[in-house]
């Protein structure tokens, strides 16, 4: 407590202009910013998967089960951020129990249950099913219990059945499509149904969340793709690289010009707000903003990888620039979700003045304790692949 | 010879027809002249009081005493960072520049450091929860912890609230905060402990210049309504057509 009180006399002193009173302990730190930017992954992740499976993209298919694996790992972990940062963990089932149909956020449970239930369970179980019977009944020990366990105990494996597996795995990813995009859109209209925010208030703001998910979930597949068959030793299937460069360099400028429409539109049209909003992105939010989320994050990963599209360099300078590409997205795009959540609670409602965030390097919702949140999905998709690694898997041409 | 029926009843429908036609002519031309819309929501049930606020800019002096029996009667956290209601000093200069200061909420009372002669115009403007009837709070609320009474104030119950923090993003006047020790969301109740057994609020007892008025707007001859009779009043940032119930006589355009 005493911690907290002086945490926020520090805070009075970074105090620029005038704040309302209670304006000064900012509410949603950098566990909230995790959150839009976790789910994010997800929806990108999945979205890359169903290209492969729904639209029958087939040199995607390197990348499809560790993009749905990818998908799952971070989905798993969506949710903890946000209910750490509660003020009553314990009463986090309330949201379940008694939703407010009137409230944004309350429907987040059920959008986030239905994913993961229905969606990505069910797709990657259709999808493993055959492997995961034939793997209990060759796997000994510990793992081959797990394996009897997720059987679920239909072990047919009878080609009906099997036809049967396939079909209903590509009925759910049907679902999942729009399902992905409710997800991520959804998580979008929390921040831009705020009309008391003029940075968050903006009906744009799920198409921008759902791009900029997009945009990280398809660099992230990049990533752990490149990632996986280095520490596998592997050849990565450079066309699959290609192919999912292209998307990414697509949906980049999407999203890019998408943003830019929201910038241009607030410039335009100058509102109340525009100048204390224009203070914002030129001071407080001008690193984050420019630097990190436009420049870096976008604007050269968009020229890396739009000259690729016209001039094939060496597969391995090819590679470097993906690796380098990848990273500078998932960067931009943490930054993007940065400047939403925390830019948006930097100026004063009053209009009249700035607040300052300060990031503590420990407790729960310090740099550490966020850093491990990252973390933690990687090992889940360390332990997923050793389960279910995609490379044993029967394929069938 | 009387009139035959056939001939009366036909009379009764000519009759009855002109009315119908008259009164139909007759809102249609009177209705182009109504507003369709109320400028706030109405009352869940008129014969019960529907509380509402007002704060008069121009007798305010910026004692602070209205912030001070806040805290005292609602065991607001004494700290600088935590105020159900506070006070504004909004001081204009000759240049246009415009300069706002709360110290401690104006619990202290004011300072004008400016010099007089640089000075356009000064005044007090007293802040608190506007207890809005189409309340953004109440919207955004994901377990329904903040509610409105019937009797038209916005509550919070702190044994359901989960500490989410997402009303204090959706109020735009800043009049919520999470309590310190409590964990959950917090804001003016309208001392609702005290009106609801017929007294008046903390911070209406013992301000000076009866600034604050406090009343049921279905009370057509009550004080509130009076008031707002008498006086050209304004609501905080009404283009987010919240329902605000606090108005303002005398709200300058620089209050935000």
């Amino acid at each position: 407590m005493e911690q907290h009180y002086q945490h926020l006399y520090e805070m009075l002193s970074q105090v620029h202009g005038y704040i309302y009173p209670n304006e000064i302990d900012l509410q949603w730190g950098l566990l909230i910013v995790l959150y839009p930017y976790i789910t994010g992954l997800v929806a990108g992740a999945f979205i890359l998967a169903s290209l492969e499976r729904v639209f029958n993209v087939k040199v995607l298919k390197p990348t499809y089960h560790l993009a749905l694996l990818t998908a799952l790992s971070f989905l798993l972990v969506a949710t903890l951020p946000l209910v750490s940062h509660l003020g009553h963990p314990e009463r986090a089932y309330e949201i379940m129990t008694t939703p407010q149909g009137g409230s944004a956020m309350a429907i987040f449970g059920f959008v986030y249950l239905w994913y993961l239930m229905v969606v990505l369970l069910l797709e990657i179980w259709f999808d493993y099913r055959r492997d995961i019977v034939l793997w209990s009944r060759t796997t000994k020990g510990f793992k081959g219990i797990l394996y009897k366990i997720l059987t679920l105990g239909v072990t047919d494996l009878s080609p009906k059945t099997i036809k049967w597996d396939d079909k209903l795995g590509y009925i759910i990813t049907l679902v999942g499509i729009p399902s992905a995009f409710i997800l991520h859109g959804y998580v979008g209209f929390i921040f831009g149904s705020v009309k008391a925010n003029p940075w968050w208030s903006t009906v744009l703001m799920p198409v921008i969340f759902l791009f900029s998910a997009m945009v990280s979930g398809i660099a992230l597949v990049m990533f752990i793709y490149m990632a996986v068959s280095f520490l596998r030793k592997q050849k990565i299937d450079m066309l699959a690289l290609d192919t999912i460069a292209k998307y990414l360099f697509y949906i980049l400028i999407l999203d890019f010009t998408l943003e830019g429409l929201d910038q241009i539109h607030r410039i335009y049209e100058a509102e109340e707000s525009f100048e204390i909003l224009e203070l914002l992105v030129h001071g407080k939010l001008f690193i984050t903003f420019f630097i990190f989320q436009l420049f870096l994050g976008t604007i050269i990963p968009l020229v890396s990888l739009g000259t690729l599209q016209v001039y094939k360099p060496k597969e391995k300078t090819r590679r470097l620039i993906y690796l380098a590409s990848s990273l500078l997205v998932l960067f931009g795009v943490f930054f993007m979700r940065w400047n939403v959540v925390i830019g948006g609670q930097l100026f004063s409602k009053s209009f009249y003045g700035f607040t300052d965030y300060k990031l503590n390097l420990i407790g729960s919702e310090g740099l550490l304790m966020s850093i491990t949140w990252v973390i933690i999905p990687f090992f889940i998709l360390a332990f997923l692949l050793w389960l279910l690694p995609p490379w044993k898997k029967i394929h069938d041409e | 010879m009387g009139i035959s029926n056939k001939e009366q009843s036909r009379r009764r429908f000519i009759k009855s027809a002109a009315v119908a036609a008259g009164g139909l002519l007759a809102t249609s031309l009177i209705n182009p002249f109504n507003a369709v819309l109320f400028a706030m929501d109405k009352p869940e049930d008129p014969t019960k009081p529907w509380w509402g606020y007002a704060i008069d800019i121009s007798k305010c002096i910026g004692c602070g005493r209205c912030a001070n029996a806040c805290k005292t009667e609602n065991n607001v956290p004494r700290e600088p960072f935590y105020f159900r209601t506070w006070i504004e000093q909004y001081t204009i200069l000759n240049d246009g520049t415009v300069k706002v200061e709360s110290p401690n909420g104006g619990m202290d009372g004011f300072k004008q450091p400016v010099a007089e002669e640089d000075i356009f115009k000064s005044f007090f403007v007293p802040k608190m929860c506007n207890h809005c009837s189409k309340s953004p709070c109440v919207q955004v609320c994901p377990v329904g912890a903040t509610y409105e009474t019937p009797d038209g104030v916005v509550l919070v119950d702190e044994t359901y609230c989960i500490g989410c923090r997402y009303c204090v993003q959706a109020c735009p006047y800043g009049c919520r905060y999470i309590h310190p020790e409590k964990n959950v969301v917090d804001k003016c109740t309208l001392c609702y402990h005290r009106i609801s057994k017929g007294k008046t609020t903390a911070c209406i007892e013992v301000c000076p210049t009866q600034a604050r008025i406090l009343g049921d707007l279905n009370d057509k001859n009550g004080p509130l309504v009076k008031f707002l009779k008498e006086h050209n009043c304004l609501v905080l940032k009404p283009h987010l057509n919240t329902g605000s119930k606090l108005y303002y006589n005398e709200l300058s355009q620089e209050v935000g």
